[in-house]
């Protein structure tokens, strides 16, 4: 750990739409980008849903935050974990969520996936080095 | 020690701001301190002045106001949660043109980088939501 | 330095307390606080399972919760500890962060 800088990590748990967690908790994510600190985020249980892909919600009337989910990588925001027994208990892989990315400056602005497919007890590694787990 | 605590939930509706508010008691008779105490989510709603709970039921609000003024706690209302569920302060209410604020005065209002900063600053920084 | 785990909500109702017990690692303590104290009941569902979270994880409950509720020491698992508020606060600082399971 460098110094000053802390391990934030932001669990999420939930699914997004039903309740306004998911979408007040990446409101957190983003404003974290400015304080320049070791960010990462951890979807598991039904916060696998808030990141699949082709959310559509013009019939439901819901404001469709998911684009800003793809943004986290400009914002440097470029650790994203995702359960792969989550995704499992659902019935989902990989190819149901977004394709998260960011553009590797130290390497000719090359684009990069941001998203890492963690074993349950992988994320009990990942929480275990963790300075500040925010959780929603 | 110093701790940030993070309410996400509303008064008498969830247990959080109750949990949270014996915690504080709690760790500030230990000597440890309470570096800010940051409302989120329907936490907001934490803040409000005009709560009339029954007369043999806690009063949140105050006992909240009560502990920060005994403590001089950090007591922040993220404002962007609270607009969209109509809690105001007096500034904010002028500024948007509204007739109406209730936002206690023990509480602040500030954008969620002192929620961030609050994580940075305070050893601990612990959740009470749903 | 071990981390402490949070778990409020009723095993019976959602499934955080499972979730926190597949993610947390030996020698870190668990806290049911809230709806949660009644996962440390003898005889339920989930006993087996913090049965065997207690052999490599320290357990607690808040026994405020627990009075709150209608229950005391009496009819909790063996192994399971009975904190305070200050045990509480206890826990905290003796733990280097905190993750609660919302």
């Amino acid at each position: 750990m460098s110094e000053g800088i802390k391990k934030f990590m932001f669990m999420n748990t939930k699914a997004p739409y039903g309740t306004v967690y998911a979408l007040e908790s990446l409101e957190v994510v983003l404003i974290s980008a400015a304080f320049d600190q070791d960010v990462s985020l951890a979807f598991c249980d039904d916060g696998v849903f808030q990141i699949t892909d082709n959310q559509k919600t013009d019939g439901s009337g819901m404001k469709n935050f998911s684009a800003a989910y793809k943004a986290l990588g400009d914002y440097d925001i470029n650790k994203i974990y995702v359960e792969k027994e989550s995704l499992e208990e659902r019935g989902l892989t990989m190819d149901n969520l977004m394709k998260l990315t960011y553009e590797d400056e130290d390497d000719d602005w090359a684009e990069k996936t941001s998203m890492y497919l963690v074993t349950r007890a992988e994320l009990a590694d990942l929480i275990d080095e963790q300075d500040v787990t925010i959780s929603s | 020690m110093n701790f940030t605590l993070l309410i996400n939930e509303g008064p008498y509706q969830h247990q959080a701001s109750d949990t949270a508010y014996q915690f504080a008691k709690a760790a500030l008779e230990k000597g440890h301190e309470i570096y800010r105490v940051f409302f989120y989510n329907d936490g907001v709603n934490n803040a409000t002045r005009l709560a009339i709970p029954p007369q043999d039921d806690r009063n949140i609000t105050e006992n909240w106001a009560a502990l920060a003024k005994e403590h001089e706690l950090d007591m922040v209302v993220c404002i962007a949660a609270a607009q969209r569920r109509g809690m105001l302060d007096a500034d904010e209410a002028g500024r948007q043109g509204k007739d109406a604020d209730n936002i206690h005065p023990a509480f602040r209002i500030s954008g969620l980088g002192q929620l961030v900063e609050g994580g940075i600053q305070a050893d601990r920084l612990l959740t009470f939501g749903d | 330095m071990a981390k402490l785990h949070i778990v409020n909500k009723s095993p019976f109702e959602r499934n955080s307390l499972k979730s926190c017990l597949g993610k947390s690692k030996e020698g870190s303590t668990i806290l049911l606080i809230e709806d949660a104290v009644v996962g440390a009941l003898k005889g339920t569902v989930v006993a087996d399972d913090l049965s065997s979270a207690i052999a490599n994880k320290n357990v607690c409950v808040l026994g405020s919760d627990l009075n709150t509720r209608g229950f005391t020491e009496a009819e909790i698992l063996d192994g399971i500890k009975i904190v305070d508020y200050a045990g509480f606060v206890d826990l905290v600082a003796e733990h280097s962060n905190v993750q609660s399971w919302l």
